[in-house]
């Protein structure tokens, strides 16, 4: 696989190169690189297929009546649409970031174990494509919401024990098992394989973001996947862990659940606070304001994540005390999070700021980002998450954070390494077209579901009262220009990694381990191992960041 | 700082002020009309935290817009901005800042957590009815802090039933006396439904197995909807039910007409669409938990 060829003639090289380089991303491959890639453009599929499904719904939502599909199929849509874009999605390209920058960023070779995050990348596929399949079984996929509940995710109108709840459930556990391989050799890696002089305050804030957020995998994820086999065994096997009716408790799913998924928003939302940390300083070419205290607050994030989750369950017949308490603690997560947005905001004051693709998406996605932090907090505050609890509010408020910043970030991400990682250069007006189809479908899309909300109309319904319908209208126009966003995307993408301007090592003029790399990097990524001898972002200041490169 | 920086910040300041009370003000109207207690009392607390959210999204998005309008680089500026690092001054006024926002916010909710009392079924004891309440009502009304008697609700996939057990009258509409504490023992035989009328503002799950204590004071009278607000499965957005705010003697007519009625089968929404897709020979949907035939209920409209 990787024994290092001795130097061939430039262009025998190339062309060679060429060959093989997309039948790599076919195979089991253990390079960081490929398996990233393989990670991005996979969810990119998963994303795609769950974006339909929302295409669909909000076809349904355009007008009050059940008209469009049947109820049991519009429940089928949100639940998948909401599972495949997170487990088939989010986790997927945030790992592919991960596996792709946190070597390079940090002067490594590769990742601490390339065979592990190989098979951790193989399951994507598997579960991805059981979701789908899970369509063709009677009684159709599961159709309990992305949460699951009991007893509704238990009920099994079917009767047969091939059901679509039991093959989700089964897809959510290898989905499990998959991010916790991958989060068990991103944390090693990070602590393990830093090449010389790369101490904690000279890393990327991108590496301290993605360390925090894959802590939370290790200590979240176990108790998902405990709840998702109990739940199994429930369904399947006869126990009454959470069937009320049995004397078990369904609440007690409700905590096993949200333990997990409430730090799950940070695993997604973290790295691309990196992104945003990574991008901001290159296009504004300043230094990143604040850095130690930008990155020491991912860590802070981290921990107090792992005690807010029941702020999801403030109608769930949740005592007093223990709603104050985890409105308290939820309301504290914004001061960490405060920071990082005042540091962004600094780095870009008084900068040399270009509009490149990247600049504008991380721009969006900021702005965007402190909208859905604002109806955080309002979600916090007990007293109004009673009114707005389980109403489009909510999910004007995640779609804010989770569409708004986090695909805003990704895109930026994706458009600022794509040099990087194909050595071309992606279409800029492309990019700009891409960039405002997504900010305005984006805007058309998701405010609207906040008036929704407050005037009182409740998540996955499949009808709804007439008087609600005029948000809805704007919000399937929104949805439709969204769905459309990704065409120029596309073609930009598969265009110009065939036919782009060759890019260069550093278009940007960035500052950074990966920049004084070759584009696309050898599979070694390093010939000899870097010395760092500077802090990261040391824009106007004209110091070398290594001691032995570039 | 210079004198007319300050100056200049101060009316920035004061301006986005004005433009964030505004809109605080407005908030109410995004809102349904206030028909609790509780309703008003949410209001202002939403109303607070959009003028402080619209404050600070408007800060940052004009700062970010300035930033971008007056410091972009010119097209063949291929020069760096300043070094800066950091300010430790700034960064340091920018956590304590969110911090103490953050506690008054908390403390903000706090209170109004206290007045409205909800009160969950882990408490299930009779509490003192919050004396607290009273000041916010226009006119105190004694009444008011009496609970009422116990109203039984039924929530079944998917159906609402009401019953009056004084009276033993069974409804599919909730009605209610102005200006009176209702108090209603909530159960759920299958999965967990939601309890929840959005002019009322308030909002509870029911457990399956549990008795859930709930309360809130309808001040206004109304024809409002209760919808079922934790999903409950194939029919869960038909599971909807209108509730009747009326004055004292407009409803102890109605329990006296409904006493007269005997139980007939209600309109369901769900049985009928299920009825319906039944009966079409080619079936268009998957399996589904079959609803609740239609309730027997003295009262339907
Ligand atoms: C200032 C920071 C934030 C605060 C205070 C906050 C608060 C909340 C609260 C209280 C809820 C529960 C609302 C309810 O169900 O009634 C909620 C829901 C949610 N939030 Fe946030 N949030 C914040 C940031 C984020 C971020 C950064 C993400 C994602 C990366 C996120 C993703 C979500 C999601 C996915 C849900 C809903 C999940 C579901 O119900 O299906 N939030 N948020
Ligand atoms: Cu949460």
């Amino acid at each position: 696989m990787t024994q290092i060829a001795p130097k061939k003639l430039p262009i025998e090289a190339d062309s060679h190169e060429e060959l093989l380089s997309w039948r790599r991303y076919f195979s089991f491959s253990t390079d960081h690189k490929v398996i990233g890639i393989q990670y991005i453009v996979t969810a990119f599929f998963f994303y795609l297929v769950a974006g339909i499904f929302a295409m669909i719904m909000r076809g349904e939502l355009i007008t009050p009546e059940p008209d469009l599909v049947d109820r049991t199929v519009y429940n089928a849509l949100f639940t998948m649409h909401g599972t495949i874009m997170l487990f088939g999605w989010m986790f997927p390209v945030l790992a592919g970031f991960a596996n792709y920058l946190v070597p390079i960023m940090i002067g490594a070779r590769d990742m601490a174990f390339p065979r592990l995050n190989a098979v951790a990348f193989w399951m994507v596929p598997v579960f991805g494509i059981m979701f789908i399949l899970s369509f063709l079984v009677p009684g159709g996929p599961a159709q309990a919401g992305w949460w699951s509940y009991p007893p509704v995710s238990v009920q099994n109108p079917t009767g047969q024990w091939l059901n679509g709840e039991f093959i989700w459930l089964l897809a959510v556990t290898i989905s499990g098992v998959s991010s916790i391989m991958g989060a068990v050799n991103i944390v090693t890696t990070i602590l393990r394989m830093r090449c010389p002089g790369m101490s904690w305050f000279k890393m990327p804030v991108f590496v301290w973001t993605v360390l925090a957020a894959q802590i939370i995998q290790l200590f979240g994820l176990p108790a998902l996947t405990a709840g998702a086999v109990m739940l199994l065994c429930d369904l399947s096997f006869g126990t009454t862990f959470f069937d009320p009716s049995q004397g078990g408790n369904p609440v007690l799913f409700q905590h096993f659940f949200w333990f997990y998924s409430h730090p799950a928003v940070y695993v997604m939302i973290l790295p691309v606070f990196g992104i945003f940390s990574e991008v901001f300083p290159v296009y504004a070419r300043k230094p990143l304001f604040g850095y130690k205290v930008v990155a020491v607050s991912s860590l802070i994030i981290t921990g107090l994540s792992a005690v807010v989750w029941v702020h999801h369950m403030f109608a769930s017949g949740t005592p007093g005390w223990m709603r104050m308490l985890f409105m308290f603690s939820t309301m504290l997560i914004s001061v960490p999070t405060g920071i990082k947005v005042f540091a962004w905001v600094g780095t870009i004051w008084g900068g040399k700021i270009r509009l490149d693709t990247p600049m504008l998406f991380a721009l969006g996605g900021l702005i965007n980002f402190v909208f859905s932090g604002i109806t955080g907090i309002m979600l916090s505050s007990v007293p109004i998450d009673i009114h707005v609890n389980n109403t489009y509010f909510v999910v004007g408020h995640f779609h804010y954070v989770i569409y708004g910043a986090i695909v805003f970030g990704l895109y930026g991400g994706i458009y600022h390494w794509f040099p990087k990682m194909t050595g071309k250069m992606y279409y800029e007006g492309l990019g700009k077209l891409h960039f405002w189809l997504t900010f305005i479908g984006t805007t058309l899309n998701f405010l609207p579901m906040h008036p929704l909300g407050l005037m009182g109309m409740p998540r996955r319904v499949a009808s709804y009262d007439p008087e609600f319908a005029f948000w809805n209208v704007l919000a399937s126009i929104g949805a439709f220009l969204l769905g459309m966003s990704t065409v120029p995307f596309l073609i930009n993408m598969v265009s110009s990694w065939i036919a782009g301007k060759k890019a260069g090592d550093n278009p940007w003029r960035a500052i950074g381990l990966e920049w004084l790399l070759s584009s696309p990097p050898d599979v070694e990524n390093f010939e000899e191992l870097p010395i760092v001898i500077a802090e990261p972002y040391g824009y106007g200041k004209s110091e070398p960041l290594t001691e032995n490169m570039g | 700082m210079k004198f007319k920086t300050i100056l200049t910040l101060v009316a920035i300041a004061l301006t986005l002020g004005a433009i964030s009370i505004w809109v605080g003000q407005l908030s109410y109207s995004w809102l349904p009309p206030q028909a609790s207690v509780e309703s008003q009392l949410i209001d202002n607390l939403f109303s607070f935290l959009v003028t402080l959210g619209t404050f600070i999204l408007l800060g940052v998005a004009g700062t970010v817009t300035y930033s971008v309008l007056f410091h972009r680089a010119g097209r063949y500026d291929l020069s760096d901005g300043p070094h800066i690092e950091g300010n430790v001054t700034l960064e340091v006024v920018w956590t304590a800042i969110p911090f103490l926002l953050v506690l008054w916010i908390a403390v903000y909710s706090y209170q109004t957590y206290i007045e409205m009392s909800i009160r969950g079924p882990m408490e299930m004891a009779h509490m003192p009815m919050a004396s607290s309440i009273a000041p916010a009502l226009a006119e105190p009304i004694d009444e008011s802090v009496q609970p009422m008697t116990n109203i039984e609700v039924e929530a079944k996939q998917w159906a609402w039933v009401f019953r009056y057990p004084e009276k033993n009258i069974t409804s599919t509409e909730l009605h209610l006396p102005v200006d009176r504490r209702a108090h209603l023992v909530m159960r759920s035989p299958d999965v967990i439904h939601g309890f929840y009328i959005p002019a009322f503002r308030v909002k509870q799950d029911i457990i399956p197995q549990q008795n859930i204590d709930f309360e809130f004071t309808p001040i206004r009278t109304g024809k409002y909807r209760l919808r079922d607000s934790q999903y409950s499965g194939t029919y869960f957005a038909a599971m909807q039910a209108d509730v009747v705010v009326e004055s004292m003697a407009d409803y102890e007519q109605w329990l006296a007409e409904a006493r007269q009625k005997s139980p007939s089968p209600a309109f369901n929404q769900a049985a009928s669409e299920y009825a319906a897709r039944e009966q079409k020979s080619a079936k268009a949907g998957w399996a589904t938990i079959v609803p609740a035939s239609p309730p027997i209920v003295n009262y339907h409209p």
